[in-house]
C-alpha cells in the first residue's frame, strides 16, 4: 500500500503557513484507499464481523419463515365449521416460537454491532490520539485545537452511526436483492430486461450524485471543523473578551462562521437527500413498466397470470433493497468526508523518527556544545544565525537580549523541539541528532515561562515528572518553593483540583508549582526560562536557596530579565536580532562597555 | 426538546408544511401499489389495454408527483433544522460568552465548548430527521390500523390491545437511555479536555517524556466513552424487537382467534390473509416509530443541556443607578472584601482612592490578592461586602457597555487569537489604523515594522510565534488603542527586557497622561512613580503610600527595593 505520509496537499503536513489557517482543507484520499483503511478497522474485529454476519442471515432466515407458516395455518382455515385446529394449534405455536427467537437473534446482532462500531470509533480515537502524541511542536503552533477536537469527537462519531447503522443494511441487501433476481429471471426474462433500462440508471444516477455530493459533505465537515475552531479559540479568550465588552462583535464573526457552517450542511443535506426520492422514482418507473409491459405480455398469451403477479411480488422485493441501497450511499457520502479527516490527522507528517540506530543516553555528563546553528520556521527569515558556544558540564550559561532575540527559540533547539536548518549540537560529543528524542529530553529539566497544569489534583501536578514521589519528597519541594504554606491553606490541601480557569490560583503561584514540579526530577541539566517572571522579588529571593541547590553540578540554561539573577552566570552569551553580539562574563561585559552594559545600565534608569 | 420550542415556533409554519407536503408524497406512494393492484386485478382480466396504459400513465404521474414533493419537503427540513439551530447556536454563544467567570469555572470551557458543537449538531440532527422521517411512520401506523378496524373490529382490537404494552417499552427504554446520553456527553467533555491539555501542554509532555502517560490517560476516558456510548446503544436496541415480537405475538393470536372466529362463522379466511398484509404495513410503521424514539433519546439529552446552559442566570446584573456622590474621585474601594471559595479572604477590607490621572502600584507577593483586586475592578466578579465607586457610582449600577468601554486591559499570559498582528490589536473594534499603530508605537511594538506584511503578519493560535515580550507588547497596544479611561496592566510587561520597559513607561507618562493607570508589577522601578502605591501581604495592605513614603514607613517595601536597586548600584 502507498505510503500515506506522501499524499499532497494534507493539511496537517508540515508546510508553510498560508496566513489563513482556517482555510485548511482535508486531504482528498482515494475512494479505493480510504474503503481499504476503514476495512482495515472492521478487519481487525473479524470475529464480530463473522457473528454480525451470521446473526444477520439467520434472522433474515427465520424472519421469511415466519410468513410461511402463517400461510400454512390460513391454509388450514378454510371456512366455517371446516377448520383443521390442531394445524392452526402447531403452527401458531411454531409462530410464537420463531418470533421469539428471531426477536432474540435481531437483538443480539444489534449488540454485536454496537460492540463492533463502537469498538472501531475506539480505536480511530485511539490512533488519532496517538498520532498527536507524536506530532512535532510546530504542529499545534499550527492547527486549531477546536479543529482537531472536532475531528476526534464529531468525525469518528459521524464514521461510527455509518458503520453501525449502514453496514448491515447493506449485507442484507446483497442478499435479498440476489435471491429476488434469480426468481425474476426464472419466472420471465423477457420482463427482467425493464431491468436492464432501470437498474444501470439507479447506477449511473447514484454515481452522478455521489460525485456531486462528495465534496459538499467535504465542505460540511470542513466548516464544521471551522466553527469548532473559532468557538474553542474565543471560549479560551473569553474573559479578556469580555474584559473588553466585545462579546457582541465576537458574536457577530461567529455569527458569519455559523452561517458558513449552515450553508454548508443545508446545501449537502438538500443536495443528499435527493437520492432517496430519485431512486425511489426510478424504481417506480421499473414498476409500472413491469405492469404495463407483463399485462401486454398476459394478453398476448406469453404469460401466466400467476407468474405476473409473482413477478411483481419479487421486483418490489428487488428494488426496495437497492432504494435503500442508493440512500445509504448518500449517506455514506458524508461518513466518507468524515472519515477523510480522520485519516489525514492519523496521516499528519510525526516528528522525523529518531534513527534507527539512536543511542540511549544514560550518564550524562551535560558538555553542551552548539556548532555554527541556524534556524528559521520561514526560510529567508532566520531566528537564529550562525550560533556557536559551549557550556561545559556543570557550568551556568545565561542568555541575554531584547525580546524577539531567539532566547526561546535555542531552548527549543537544545530540546530538539525544533531540528536546525544546518550546524549541529553536541551533547556530551555526540551529535543530538544520533540520540533517542526522549532520552535526550530527561536530561533536560525545564522550567518555562508558560504553565501548563492540568486538571487533576495539586498532588498529581506536582508527581507529574516522578510518579511514585513520596509525600515527604512531595512536600519538601513544596517547601522549597515556598508554595507549601499556600497549599496547606486550602481546604483540600494537596488535594485540591485545579480547575480550567483556576482563577483562584495566580499565575505565580502557578509557576511555583512548576518550580516544586522541576525540584522532584533528577535531571542532570536544567533549563530556565522565565521561570520566576510572575514571582514577585521577595518570594522569589526566597526560593533562591532552592533554585541555588536545584542548579548545584547541572549544566544550566537561564533565561531571565532581571539581570541580578544572572550576574553570576559562567558564561552570558547576549542574543540581539539571532546573532551572538557578545558573551563572556559579567565582569569581562560590563569592561566591554558594549551591548550588555547599556542593557545593564537600562534597568536602574528610572531608579538611579 | 420542549425548552427549546421557542426557537422551534417560528419554523413552525414551515415545518408544518414540510410535513404536510411529506404527507402528500406518502400517499401518492401508496396509491402507486393501489394502482397496480387495480390494474392487474380489472384491467388485465377484462383485457382492457387502453385501461392498462392509462393505469401505467397514473402510475408514472404518482410516481412523479411522489419524487417531486419528497425533495421539496427534503430541501425545506434541511432548511429550517439548519436555520433552528443556527439561532440556538447563536444565543447558545452568546450565553457562553458572557458567562461570569465563575460560571465559566463550574461549567468548564471543554464543557461549555461541546455544548455548542456536537450537542447543537445532535439537535440539529434530530430536527432534520424528524421532519423526513416523522411523517411517514406514522401515517402507515395510522393508515394500517385504521383499515384493519374497518375489516374487522373485533381482530384488530388485539393488535390495538397490545399497542400499550410497546408504549410501555418504549417509554421505559426512554427513560433509562436519556440519562445514559446525558452522561456520555459528559464523558464527552472529559476526553474533550484531556485532549486540550495534551495540545497546551505539549512541550512540557515531551520534555519530561509523558507521551506514554498520556496515552494512557486518554484512553482510560477513551475507553469509559466507549462504554457508556455502548450501553446507551444496547438498552435502545431494544425497542426495536421487543415492539416487533409483541406485534407478532399479536399477530399469532390473530391467526389463532381468527381460527376460531371462522369455524365459527363469524368471517371469512380472506380477511385474515388481508390483516397479514397490513400486518406488514404496521410493523413497518411501528419501526419507524421507535427510530424515532432512539433519535428522541439522544437529541433529548443534548437539548437539556443546551437549555440548561442557556437558562444560566446572569449573576452580574446591574441595580439601579443613584445620583453619583458629590467630588468623588475617580476610583474608589470603599471597605471591599472578597473571597473565590467563600473559605479565607482574598481581599481583606481594602480601601483606597484614586484621582483622574493618577497611576496606583499594586506590588505584593505571590498569591496576596493583586489579580484578584483588578478582577473586582473590571467587574468579573462581585465583592460580598462593600463597594467599588467609578466617578462616585457604584460600579454595579453601570451598564455594561459602558462599564467596559472605560477600560484597556492586559491580563497575566493573556489571549492572542489566530489571525493578524493588527487584528489583535484592534480586537473587534472599530478603530482606525491610525489609532492601531500609534498605539502599537506607543507600546514599544516596533518590531512589527520589521515583519513582513507588518500589521498583517500572522499571529498563531496562542501567539506561539512570537515571543513573550513581543505577544506582551501586542497586547499593552491592544490596551492603549482604544484611549481608555482606565489602564489596567496586571504583570504587562514582566517578560519586557528593561530598557524596552523603561521606555514603555516613559511613552505612558508622555501620551497618556489623563489616563488612570492600574498597574500590578514585580518591579519597584515599574511602579516607582506611581501616585499610590499598596504593598500586599496575604490579602492585607501592609503599606500604602508613594515611592518615598513607603521608604519610610514599609520595611517590606524597602527591603524589595534595596534587593531589586541595592544590587544595581552595587553593579553599576
Amino acid at each position: 500500500m502507498a505510503n500515506p505520509n506522501i499524499i499532497g496537499g494534507n493539511r496537517y503536513s508540515r508546510g508553510e503557513m498560508n496566513g489563513d489557517n482556517r482555510a485548511q482543507k482535508a486531504a482528498k484520499i482515494p475512494k479505493g484507499q480510504l474503503l481499504r483503511r476503514l476495512w482495515r478497522y472492521l478487519g481487525g474485529n473479524r470475529l464480530l464481523l463473522i457473528l454480525a454476519l451470521f446473526l444477520s442471515v439467520s434472522s433474515s432466515v427465520l424472519n421469511l419463515y415466519g410468513p410461511k407458516l402463517s400461510g400454512q395455518a390460513i391454509n388450514a382455515i378454510s371456512g366455517a365449521g371446516n377448520v383443521d385446529f390442531p394445524v392452526v394449534y402447531r403452527c401458531a405455536f411454531l409462530m410464537a416460537v420463531f418470533y421469539i427467537c428471531s426477536s432474540l437473534l435481531s437483538f443480539l446482532l444489534q449488540v454485536v454491532v454496537i460492540r463492533l462500531s463502537r469498538r472501531i470509533s475506539r480505536q480511530m480515537r485511539r490512533d488519532v490520539f496517538e498520532r498527536l502524541t507524536t506530532l512535532p511542536v510546530s504542529f499545534f503552533d499550527r492547527y486549531q485545537t477546536g479543529d482537531i477536537i472536532s475531528t476526534i469527537t464529531y468525525d469518528v462519531d459521524t464514521v461510527n452511526q455509518s458503520i453501525s447503522t449502514d453496514l448491515l443494511q447493506v449485507l442484507q441487501s446483497i442478499v435479498t436483492v440476489t435471491v429476488s433476481f434469480w426468481m425474476m429471471l426464472s419466472i420471465a426474462p423477457k420482463l427482467v430486461l425493464v431491468f436492464a433500462v432501470t437498474v444501470p440508471m439507479t447506477i449511473f444516477f447514484t454515481k452522478w450524485l455521489t460525485k456531486r455530493v462528495r465534496p459538499l459533505f467535504r465542505r460540511r465537515s470542513a466548516k464544521l471543523g471551522q466553527l469548532n475552531g473559532f468557538v474553542e479559540e474565543m471560549l479560551s479568550g473569553q474573559k479578556t473578551i469580555r474584559a473588553y465588552g466585545r462579546e457582541e462583535a465576537v458574536l457577530k464573526q461567529f455569527d458569519e462562521r455559523n452561517q458558513e457552517a449552515v450553508d454548508a450542511y443545508t446545501v449537502a443535506e438538500a443536495n443528499g437527500t435527493i437520492t432517496g426520492p430519485s431512486v425511489n422514482f426510478i424504481n417506480n418507473i421499473s414498476l409500472s413498466m413491469v405492469c404495463v409491459f407483463g399485462s401486454v405480455l398476459f394478453l398476448r398469451g406469453h404469460l401466466l397470470l400467476g407468474h405476473l403477479s409473482s413477478f411483481v411480488q419479487y421486483s418490489r422485493r428487488f428494488s426496495g433493497p437497492i432504494n435503500e441501497f442508493a440512500n445509504i450511499i448518500a449517506e455514506l457520502q458524508s461518513a466518507f468526508a468524515a472519515a477523510e479527516r480522520v485519516f489525514s490527522l492519523i496521516d499528519a507528517q510525526p516528528e522525523v523518527p529518531d534513527a534507527e540506530d539512536a543511542e540511549e543516553l544514560t550518564d550524562v555528563k551535560g558538555d553542551v556544545r552548539l556548532e555554527k546553528v541556524d534556524f528559521s520556521f520561514v526560510p529567508g527569515t532566520p531566528i537564529i544565525e550562525d550560533l556557536s558556544f559551549h557550556a561545559p558540564p556543570g557550568s551556568m550559561t545565561a542568555i541575554v537580549g531584547p525580546t524577539g532575540a531567539g532566547k526561546t527559540t535555542i531552548i527549543n533547539l537544545l530540546m530538539r523541539f525544533y531540528d536546525t536548518d544546518s550546524g549541529c549540537i553536541y551533547l556530551d560529543g555526540k551529535d543530538i541528532r544520533t540520540l533517542t528524542r526522549a532520552s535526550l529530553r530527561k536530561a533536560y529539566t525545564m522550567v518555562l515561562q508558560d504553565t501548563w497544569l492540568f486538571h487533576g489534583t495539586i498532588y498529581d501536578n506536582l508527581v507529574y515528572g516522578k510518579p511514585g514521589a513520596t509525600m515527604e519528597e512531595v512536600v519538601a519541594a513544596a517547601k522549597a518553593a515556598h508554595i507549601h504554606s499556600y497549599i496547606s491553606r486550602l481546604p483540600d490541601g494537596y488535594n485540591t483540583v485545579l480547575s480550567d480557569n483556576g482563577t483562584s490560583i495566580s499565575k505565580g503561584q502557578k509557576q511555583l508549582l512548576t518550580i516544586a514540579r522541576a525540584m522532584l526530577l533528577d535531571a542532570n541539566m536544567l533549563i530556565l526560562d522565565e521561570a520566576t517572571s510572575n514571582v514577585d522579588t521577595r518570594t522569589e529571593q526566597k526560593i533562591q536557596d532552592a533554585m541555588r541547590k536545584l542548579m548545584q553540578g547541572k549544566t544550566c540554561f537561564i533565561i531571565a530579565h532581571r539581570l541580578s539573577t544572572i550576574r553570576s552566570a559562567d558564561h552570558i552569551l547576549v542574543l540581539n536580532e539571532g546573532k551572538v553580539v557578545e558573551q563572556g562574563t559579567h565582569d569581562s561585559l560590563m569592561a566591554q562597555n558594549g551591548f550588555y552594559s547599556s542593557l545593564y545600565h537600562s534597568q536602574f534608569d528610572s531608579v538611579s | 426538546m420542549l425548552q427549546l420550542k421557542k426557537y422551534i415556533l417560528p419554523y413552525l409554519p414551515i415545518i408544518l408544511l414540510t410535513t404536510l407536503i411529506k404527507l402528500g408524497g406518502a400517499v401518492m406512494e401508496l396509491l402507486i401499489p393501489d394502482l397496480m393492484e387495480t390494474m392487474l386485478d380489472v384491467k388485465v382480466a377484462e383485457g382492457d389495454l387502453q385501461g392498462i396504459y392509462l393505469y401505467g400513465g397514473l402510475m408514472l404521474l404518482c410516481a412523479v408527483l411522489c419524487l417531486v414533493l419528497n425533495i421539496i419537503a427534503n430541501r425545506m427540513s434541511a432548511f429550517s433544522s439548519g436555520k433552528i439551530t443556527k439561532a440556538i447556536r447563536h444565543d447558545l454563544f452568546r450565553r457562553l460568552g458572557t458567562l461570569s467567570a465563575a460560571q465559566m469555572d463550574a461549567m468548564t470551557v471543554s464543557s461549555a465548548e461541546s455544548r455548542l458543537t456536537s450537542d447543537t449538531y445532535n439537535i440539529n440532527q434530530l430536527l432534520a430527521r424528524l421532519q423526513r422521517l416523522g411523517i411517514r411512520a406514522p401515517i402507515l401506523l395510522l393508515g394500517g390500523t385504521i383499515m384493519m378496524l374497518k375489516m374487522e373490529p373485533v381482530l384488530a382490537l388485539v393488535l390495538i390491545a397490545l399497542l400499550p404494552v410497546i408504549a410501555l417499552v418504549v417509554c421505559f427504554v426512554t427513560k433509562t437511555s436519556v440519562p445514559l446520553y446525558t452522561k456520555q456527553q459528559f464523558v464527552l467533555d472529559k476526553v474533550v479536555r484531556v485532549v486540550q491539555e495534551n495540545i497546551t501542554g505539549i512541550r512540557v509532555i515531551k520534555a519530561l517524556s509523558k507521551s506514554e502517560y498520556e496515552k494512557q490517560r486518554f484512553h482510560n476516558v477513551n475507553d469509559e466513552l466507549t462504554q457508556v456510548d455502548q450501553k446507551a446503544g444496547i438498552v435502545t436496541s431494544v425497542t426495536n424487537p421487543a415492539s416487533s415480537l409483541t406485534l407478532n405475538i399479536g399477530l399469532t393470536l390473530v391467526v389463532l382467534i381468527g381460527a376460531f372466529r371462522v369455524d365459527a362463522g363469524a368471517c371469512k379466511s380472506g380477511v385474515i390473509v388481508a390483516f397479514l398484509q397490513y400486518f406488514v404495513m404496521i410493523l413497518n410503521g411501528m419501526m419507524g416509530v421507535t427510530r424515532i424514539f432512539v433519535m428522541w433519546s439522544k437529541g433529548e439529552a443534548s437539548a437539556k443541556r443546551v437549555a440548561q446552559a442557556l437558562s444560566t442566570p446572569d449573576d452580574l446584573t446591574v441595580i439601579p443607578a443613584r445620583e453619583p456622590e458629590p467630588d468623588a474621585p475617580h476610583i474608589e474601594f470603599r471597605d471591599v472584601s472578597f473571597s473565590y471559595t467563600g473559605i479565607g479572604k482574598n481581599v481583606d477590607h481594602l480601601s483606597f482612592r484614586l484621582e483622574h490621572g493618577q497611576t496606583l502600584g499594586i506590588l505584593g507577593a505571590t498569591g496576596s490578592g493583586k489579580t484578584t483586586i483588578l478582577n473586582l475592578l473590571l467587574r468579573l466578579y462581585d465583592p460580598q461586602e462593600g463597594k467599588i465607586l467609578l466617578d462616585g457610582q457604584d460600579i454595579r449600577s453601570i451598564p455594561y457597555e459602558t462599564l467596559r468601554k472605560k477600560f484597556g486591559i492586559v491580563f497575566q499570559n493573556d489571549f492572542l487569537a489566530a489571525g493578524t498582528i493588527g487584528e489583535n490589536i484592534r480586537f473587534f473594534r472599530d478603530l482606525p489604523q491610525e489609532a492601531v499603530s500609534q498605539a502599537a508605537h506607543h507600546a514599544q511594538a516596533d518590531f512589527i515594522r520589521t515583519k513582513e506584511g507588518q500589521m498583517d503578519a500572522s499571529v498563531v493560535m496562542r501567539g506561539n510565534n512570537l515571543s513573550g515580550g513581543q505577544k506582551q507588547r501586542i497586547l499593552i497596544a491592544r490596551a492603549l488603542a482604544g484611549n481608555p479611561e482606565i489602564l489596567v496592566l496586571d504583570d504587562a510587561s514582566s517578560a519586557l527586557d528593561y530598557r524596552t520597559d523603561s521606555l514603555l513607561r516613559k511613552a505612558l507618562r508622555q501620551h497618556y497622561r489623563d489616563t488612570t493607570t492600574v498597574l500590578v508589577a514585580q518591579r519597584i522601578s515599574s511602579l516607582r512613580h506611581a501616585d499610590l502605591i499598596l504593598v500586599l501581604s496575604d490579602s492585607q495592605v501592609i503599606g500604602a503610600g508613594t515611592h518615598e513614603q513607603l521608604m519610610e514607613t514599609c520595611e517590606e517595601y524597602r527591603i524589595i527595593a534595596q534587593t531589586q536597586m541595592g544590587d544595581g548600584k552595587e553593579g553599576a
